[in-house]
């Protein structure tokens, strides 16, 4: 059987694999019902993203989504859930009307966005036509010449992200506070 | 490396277009679907993700490197929203003892 699997893949080109394993991995993410797992699903789907960009040739894109997705976002994830102690499933469960409406909804985008797209003439193949395009040279010179403001910009609403998280998720220690804590 | 991106020049443009609306439409269902507030999060993730692919994707295809520094930026956004959002969903866990979605429906009214 897994030759047979292996078989079936090789022929196959490796953009179809890639994606397959990007559909299968997301949709556990979201039906799992403990939310570690969902959390470990979702770092093999940013995984499976980061191959997305090696084989488009965005080499900057795919190592900036290995660090920062797969190691910065994604432990921020599992370490709230080990804060707050979630690692039971203590999930109460909607109603399968309420989930069966949500999968309609969701399926009635997918279908209208496919619509869509097939209203467009037949698209050309994606070739790379600069082999240096994504490279950390050439995206440098891009975002240091052109998109200099924009970038010291987003360094600013980096650091008030952190400020706010910091005052967010700080237990208010005042005792004059009227807050009730729990 | 090089057979990697020999495998690109077979693939369409239209099936990136449809895998990126095929993990968008799945990151709207788990949000219509869960109440975990931080597996909605994460769903928001893979909608943001689907994003970014398809930005590379035309850029890759217009021969534009604009594209790719406006998913550098996306990624930034990301990052500062995760962080807000997961210490709001700290904030109401330590009121309310619970993260479900459905509890904080009182700014209804």
């Amino acid at each position: 059987m897994p030759v047979k699997v292996f078989l079936f893949t090789s022929r196959m080109s490796i953009f179809y694999f890639i994606a397959f394993l990007s559909i299968l991995f997301s949709l556990l993410v979201i039906f799992s019902k403990n939310p570690v797992h969902s959390v470990l699903y979702l770092i093999i789907t940013f995984f499976t993203f980061t191959i997305h960009y090696i084989i488009l040739n965005a080499q900057f894109l795919a190592i900036v989504n290995f660090i920062v997705y797969m190691g910065a976002i994604l432990v921020l994830f599992l370490f709230v859930m080990m804060m707050l102690n979630l690692n039971k499933d203590s999930e109460p469960t909607k109603s399968i009307y309420v989930k069966l409406a949500g999968v309609i909804g969701g399926g009635t985008l997918l279908v209208t966005l496919v619509a869509a797209m097939k209203g467009l003439a037949k698209s050309q193949p994606v070739v790379l036509q600069n082999v240096n395009l994504g490279s950390v040279k050439n995206l440098g010179q891009v975002l240091f010449h052109e998109f200099l403001l924009p970038f010291e910009v987003s360094s600013i609403l980096l650091l008030s992200a952190m400020v706010g998280a910091v005052l967010l998720a700080t237990k208010d220690s005042n005792p004059k506070s009227t807050k009730p804590t729990v | 490396m090089e057979s990697l991106t020999q495998a690109l020049k077979v693939v369409p443009l239209n099936h990136y277009i449809l895998l990126s609306a095929i993990i968008f439409s799945i990151g709207v269902i788990g949000v219509l679907i869960r109440r975990n507030a931080i597996v909605v999060f994460m769903s928001v993730e893979l909608m943001l993700n689907a994003v970014n692919l398809l930005l590379t994707v035309f850029s890759v295809y217009s021969n534009d490197p604009n594209g790719q520094v406006f998913v550098f930026f996306i990624m930034a956004l990301a990052a500062a929203e995760i962080a807000i959002g997961l210490a709001i969903i700290v904030m109401i866990h330590r009121n309310t003892n619970s993260i479900d979605v459905d509890i904080l429906n009182r700014l209804k009214w």
